[in-house]
């Protein structure tokens, strides 16, 4: 077994340098390139609005939806809750100092201390359970009101993910980078092949949106999630999301917030690195 | 004694007869009936769903993440190496984004056999 293993780490000590040879950093410049030359029309801040960003005509259509969003109560509904005071008295103020400046553009975060990634989910409902409170589901629900509510102050600030040198920080980073381009589940697509490979083009009647940029607009209404149950009020977060683009490669999706959508967060929004964060959003 | 060796020929030859128009049917000549159920396969959305990715003659809302399916036969003169494409495309590129049909049970081959039937007439 001992032979095994050293054989073991011998072989990735070996690969490991190849596999990390380009750094975050060159990755996010590759990466944005790629977009700017795909659609030098598009300008460079409006990524950040997915697939309207590249189709006129559903633009018209979102631009007369947002006029009056249907995520505008949510924000409300977000709002009050964040006020609301807990049990002993404390409330999100207090575990969320900054809120009024804005701070979801710093999530997801590498935790230096665990060695973890943390999303704002996550900080939310740490603050939940830290004061006595039980916490909040994840996907939908509260969690994306609040969620709304932390973005509407956030809007306009520019995402600002690191990736400190730490080895567990990167190893997040790869692990979530590794996702992004694998082919999954029994129609053996990757997030990259829908999202790189062929935005821009029709997936049936869906046109497929840029990676570049997926990431600013959540927590997000649809439309879809809206007519999907009596219960469903349209809302959900990002990893509600990745669970759907899962289900459509017929792939298991994993659990919300499990390690495994932490590290492609990590990675998907340090991708959208520089671009202003403008959620709550309505998508189709 | 010659009545049996002359009945047993003559059988051998009904038998060859008919596993050559067997063959026959098999390799050149797909049935309309197969044209026709290898054209819902391809259009049904839980199992070809070519229609997501393909322009397709007679299909509504097609997508266009792959090339129009038109002119197939001079495309793909070889029958079997249009098969061979649906079977399971990333044997020519590894990188596609289109289904390993065959491979990975999203199709049976008697399926795949009756959609490439189907699309060698487009
Ligand atoms: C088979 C194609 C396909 C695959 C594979 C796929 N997606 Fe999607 N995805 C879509 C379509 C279609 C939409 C809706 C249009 C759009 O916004 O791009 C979408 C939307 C999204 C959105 C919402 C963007 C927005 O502006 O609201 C995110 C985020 C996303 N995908 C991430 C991913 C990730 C991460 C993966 C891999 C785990 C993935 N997708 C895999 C097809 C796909
Ligand atoms: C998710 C997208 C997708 C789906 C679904 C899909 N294809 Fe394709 N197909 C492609 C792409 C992209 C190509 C271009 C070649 C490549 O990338 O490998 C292609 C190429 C082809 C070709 C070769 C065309 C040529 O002239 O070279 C044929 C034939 C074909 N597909 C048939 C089918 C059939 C039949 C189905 C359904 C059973 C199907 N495809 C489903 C994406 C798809």
């Amino acid at each position: 077994m001992n032979k095994i293993a050293n054989v073991l780490t011998a072989a990735c000590l070996v690969v490991t340098p190849f596999a990390l040879q380009a750094t975050p950093e060159q990755d996010l410049k590759e990466f944005r390139q790629l977009f700017y030359n795909k659609f030098p029309d598009v300008p460079k801040d409006d990524f950040v609005n997915g697939v309207y960003a590249l189709d006129p005509g559903s633009r018209e259509q979102w631009e007369a939806f947002e006029e009056f969003p249907a995520y505008e109560i949510y924000i409300d509904k977000g709002e009050e809750l964040f006020n609301k005071k807990f049990a002993n008295g404390k409330g999100f103020a207090d575990c969320f100092p900054n809120y009024k400046k804005g701070v979801k553009q710093n999530y997801p975060y590498f935790d230096s201390d665990t060695g973890k990634i943390v999303t704002m989910e996550e900080a939310i409902n740490k603050c939940l359970t830290d004061n006595g409170e039980k916490p909040f589901k994840y996907k939908k629900g509260n969690i994306t009101y609040v969620g709304a509510y932390l973005a509407k102050l956030s809007r306009g600030n520019k995402i600002n993910i690191k990736v400190p040198d730490d080895p567990r920080a990167l190893a997040h980073y790869n692990a979530g980078k590794k996702f992004f381009y694998a082919k999954r589940g029994q129609l053996n697509v990757a997030c990259a092949d829908c999202h790189i490979a062929y935005p821009g083009s029709k997936l049936r009647t869906n046109i497929l949106g840029p990676a570049l940029g997926q990431t600013t607009g959540f927590p997000v209404y649809r439309n879809k999630w809206a007519g999907k149950s009596k219960k469903g009020d349209g809302m959900g977060t990002l990893q509600r999301r990745y669970t759907g683009c899962n289900k459509q490669v017929r792939a298991k999706p994993f659990k919300a917030q499990s390690d495994t959508y932490k590290a492609l967060e990590y990675f998907h929004t340090y991708m959208s690195n520089g671009l202003e964060i403008n959620g709550p959003s309505t998508r189709m | 004694m010659r009545i049996t060796a002359r009945f047993i020929k003559s059988l051998a030859y009904v038998v060859s007869l008919i596993s050559c128009l067997g063959i026959a049917t098999q390799v050149a000549a797909a049935t309309d009936a197969e044209i026709a159920e290898g054209k819902k396969l391809a259009f049904n959305k839980k199992l070809g769903n070519c229609l997501a990715c393909h322009q397709i003659e007679g299909g509504n809302m097609p997508g266009n993440v792959g090339p129009p399916l038109v002119a197939m036969k001079a495309r793909f003169p070889d029958f079997e190496k249009l098969k061979a494409q649906i079977t399971d495309p990333t044997k020519l590129n590894p990188n596609t984004i289109m289904p390993p049909f065959g491979p990975h049970n999203i199709l049976s081959s008697g399926q795949i056999d009756k959609i490439a039937k189907f699309v060698h007439t487009l």
